[in-house]
């Protein structure tokens, strides 16, 4: 356990500027993942279970094209947004809504269920083994005085960073937006004033779907995708919304990139695989300190 | 036994006694097959404790299990102490944590989905720690030392694989004389009241807290139990392999499909998805000989997905289990007329 | 007879609007006492207050002289007091019996015991042949009659009843006040009830006490606070005076 107590104050201010940096863009992935988790809790008040399973049918869409017509995971996004969004709208349209009148844990169960199979049919179809992409910028990096950024890192950030944005963009300006936000606001009132909020419904989960398709394009490039890859991107989604606030998207970014940080500097810190520990450590702490997250609106 | 029917009595009888003598016929991997099947039970039922019970979801179960299995597995390895006493360490660190975990979550008014993901947090955190526990192996493995495989050795659960099956077959059979027990006496009126109605339940002088709490404690304790088992079972424990979420949600399935809340559906449940996955891999490792399936075709992954599109079926179409269904169009139990 | 209850000063506020304001009054015992009020006048917020299922902000609550301002639903319940909720709350996967036995269970060493005493009360409130039913399968009035059974399973001295006649035809209402009248006179209970059912008021109690926008504004038997101006108008309005 010696390892454990390795101090901060031992290393210089490039090794923690470089982890900053690192942690602020893979942060940025981080939060627009969990965008799509936050999305649907907001509105529908679902906690999709099946989030990193969505997650991996992303990235394994991105590797297929990859590997079929040799396109970079980042011209995938479009594609990958529209086949999850398809995937969403059916799961909640068909399947979830049925569940909706029962306790909340049959959710989760559903949606566990769901999950598995999902992870099964990636084993049957692609085996267990880890695969990703080969891409001709892999190594290469930008120096900013003496603290360097990863090419790969940075743009998969302001890819995370223009999805988030539309996705806001859209949800602030767009009349479906606006009313998507009324049925998160007030589920009987939007029906009393005509919305239907089954389609809306439908709609929103197809979004948060498209959110992690891109996401999981968006990751591909920093990770090698394999089946059991989904849990942990789950509970990391979790944990990033739950600090950042259930139902807030400023949020979800926001704890993204403080999970991404706080990741990075404990791998610096301490070891590199305490650094989930600490993850969960935080997310024990705020459940119970501030449930409600950072910037979160919806009361427990 | 009140509460059966001739027929229920029957069907019972009939259980019972093909699960006492099936050591006498089946073959090593049947038997192991069974016993995988009995802990499953095992564990339903304590997993059902607190969700059917006092109305908590966990799906960090796997947590109790391995503090249990690593309790008793360090305390023998390392100490040679035997599982006979090492059972109480493990029910002890088990239910310690159960009580950790209950008193957060209701001092901090967590419930539902929040709760679930504390459970999972805990779990995580745990299995991560005890990946860098170097005094119990970490990620390399904490060994038990095998003295015999032959005999019978109840001390240190040591012996014949039929000697570990008759273990658990009691331990199963212990917990649901256990739960009946409670179930029908004050503890499942107060459980069932708070289930349905915890306002309510306190209107009439239900102390919440306390009673919840023994459910956390008590499904805790014996999921800790089953860790022991399973660390002299297998004699070997890896954090992941023990603890990992798989793990987890593997014991939420045979209650589910079983019936949650109920008493013999987490039994009923693990024997229907134990037999049906392994006839699963029969077939499709037989479809793979006979070369009508391609060779590359993870057997693993059909039966996991089998268990998967299971779960939500039954949620979807009977969320309250196959055996109250089953029960009812069997006529196996008396309705609470008949029972009067 | 002495006072069984005394409220003093009960104060609760939501967000800045007072709910109830400075609401002292006394039951005595084996009195039966009506709460009544327009809606939204602080009637089931003072229940709830007594009940223990809120904190008052400020104020006493004291049943035989002891003070039980502010405990626990279940301690308030130890200390003798029982009460039905307006919107009924049964525990729907149990039986009729099973319901009733979780109350008794209070006082029971035994669940055999318990059922015993849950069947008589049953019996009580003549709801002795729905014991098998699951609650989930009870029509209104019934299930209203089920809170009450269950609430007397656990042998309060107080019975607290909110807004028990409510959806009642008038026969059930008539059949409930007789239930009442016997419980009262039979094991010395006492009562204090929210009611809008005049019919049941002016029956059964003793005193009414009225509430309007959380202050009580007036006290009396059935006949003085009728005719009581200040009720008038808090029901009527201004002009009807």
């Amino acid at each position: 356990m010696e390892s454990l107590l390795k101090l901060c104050s031992g290393f210089d201010p490039v090794t923690i500027g470089t982890a900053v940096i690192s942690g602020v863009l893979t942060g940025l992935v981080y939060g627009l993942s969990a965008l799509g988790l936050s999305v649907i809790f907001g509105v529908i008040r679902i906690v999709n279970f099946a989030h990193g399973e969505l997650l991996v049918i992303g990235m394994f869409l991105a590797l297929m094209l990859f590997r079929w017509f040799g396109l970079d995971p980042l011209w995938s996004i479009p594609i990958a947004a529209a086949v999850l969004f398809a995937v969403g709208y059916a799961l909640q349209h068909f399947v979830i809504r049925r569940v909706a009148y029962l306790p909340d844990h049959y959710q989760f169960l559903l949606l566990a269920g769901i999950a598995i199979m999902i992870v099964s049919a990636c084993l049957v179809i692609f085996g267990p083994d880890a695969q990703g992409v080969q891409l001709p910028y892999a190594l290469d990096s930008i120096p900013i005085g003496s603290l360097i950024i990863d090419k790969v890192r940075l743009y998969a950030a302001l890819a995370a960073v223009a999805v988030a944005s539309a996705l806001l963009l859209f949800f602030k300006y767009s009349s479906t937006g606006r009313a998507i936000r009324a049925c998160a606001d007030n589920n009987l009132g939007a029906r009393v004033v005509g919305l239907n909020v089954d389609r809306l419904y439908a709609l929103t989960f197809g979004i948060g779907a498209a959110c992690i398709g891109a996401a999981g394009c968006i990751i591909l490039l920093l990770v090698q995708v394999h089946p059991y890859l989904a849990p942990g991107y789950t509970l990391l989604a979790f944990v990033v919304v739950i600090v950042g606030g259930m139902g807030s998207l400023f949020g979800a970014l926001l704890g993204g990139v403080l999970i991404g940080v706080a990741e990075d500097l404990a791998s610096v810190c301490t070891q590199p695989s305490l650094k989930t520990a600490f993850s969960f450590g935080l997310l024990i702490l705020v459940l119970l300190l501030r449930p409600q997250g950072l910037l979160g609106r919806i009361a427990r | 036994m009140s509460e059966l029917t001739p027929a229920g009595r029957a069907a019972l009888l009939a259980f019972t006694l093909l699960l006492l003598v099936l050591p006498a016929f089946a073959t090593g991997h049947v038997l192991s097959v069974a016993i995988i099947c009995l802990n499953l039970a095992y564990l339903g039922q304590s997993w059902n404790l607190m969700l059917g019970f006092a109305g908590l979801l966990s799906i960090g179960h796997a947590l109790f299990v391995g503090l249990g299995a690593y309790a008793s597995g360090y305390l023998f390895a390392k100490h040679g102490v035997p599982p006979v006493i090492g059972v109480a360490a493990a029910i002890a660190v088990a239910m310690l944590m159960g009580a950790l975990i209950g008193y957060l979550g209701f001092r901090f008014a967590i419930g539902g989905v929040y709760f679930a993901l504390l459970t999972i947090a805990f779990s995580e955190f745990v299995r991560i720690l005890l990946d860098h526990a170097t005094f119990v192996g970490g990620t390399e493995g904490l060994f038990l030392p095998v003295t015999r495989r032959s005999g019978v050795d109840l001390i240190n659960l040591r012996g014949w694989t039929e000697m570990f099956y008759y273990v658990i077959l009691a331990l199963c059979v212990g917990a649901f004389v256990l739960c009946r027990a409670m179930l029908n006496g004050r503890i499942g009126y107060f459980w069932r009241a708070i289930r349905d109605n915890p306002e309510a339940a306190e209107a009439v002088g239900v102390h919440i807290f306390r009673y919840r709490m023994y459910a956390v404690i008590l499904s805790a304790g014996m999921a800790g139990v089953s860790g022991v088992f399973t660390a002299f079972y297998n004699n070997n424990l890896f954090p992941e392999q023990v603890l990992g979420i798989e793990r987890s949600i593997e014991i939420t399935l045979a209650p589910i499909v079983g019936g949650v809340g109920t008493l013999f559906g987490p039994i009923f449940g693990a024997f229907v998805l134990t037999p049906m996955g392994e006839f699963l891999t029969f077939a499709v490792d037989g479809l793979k000989e006979s070369g009508l399936i391609a060779k590359n075709v993870k057997t693993d992954g059909v039966k996991l997905m089998f268990w998967g599109l299971a779960v939500a079926l039954i949620v979807l179409f009977k969320p309250s289990g196959l055996w109250p269904w089953v029960c009812r169009g069997l006529g196996l139990v008396k309705s609470p007329e008949q029972r009067g | 007879m002495a006072a069984l209850l005394e409220v003093e000063n009960l104060s609760k506020s939501f967000r800045g609007l007072r709910a109830v304001a400075e609401v002292s009054f006394s039951v005595e015992e084996r009195g039966i006492v009506a709460l009544i009020g327009p809606n939204g006048a602080g009637k089931t917020t003072c229940f709830n207050l007594i009940a223990g299922a809120m904190r008052p902000d400020s104020g006493h609550v004291r049943l035989a002289g002891s003070e039980i301002t502010g405990l626990r639903a279940d301690r308030i319940c130890d200390a003798g007091i029982g009460r039905t909720f307006q919107l009924v709350k049964p525990f729907q996967d149990l039986t009729v019996l099973e319901n009733v036995t979780v109350g008794a269970l209070h006082n029971s060493a035994t669940v055999a015991e318990a059922k015993r005493e849950a069947a008589r009360n049953l019996e009580l409130l003549e709801l002795g042949d729905k014991r098998h039913m699951h609650a989930a399968n009870l029509t209104l009035p019934d299930r209203k009659r089920l809170e009450v059974a269950r609430a007397l399973a656990t042998k309060p001295r107080l019975l607290l009843l909110d807004e028990v006649m409510a959806g009642l035809r008038p026969t059930e209402t008539d059949r409930m006040v007789t239930v009442l009248r016997r419980l009262r006179a039979e094991s010395g209970l006492t009562i204090l009830l929210i009611e809008h059912v005049m019919r049941a008021v002016m029956a059964l109690s003793d005193r009414v006490v009225v509430l309007h926008h959380g202050e009580k504004i007036s006290e009396g038997t059935p006949a003085q606070v009728t005719k009581d101006p200040a009720v008038l108008e808090c029901y009527l309005g201004e002009g009807a005076i």
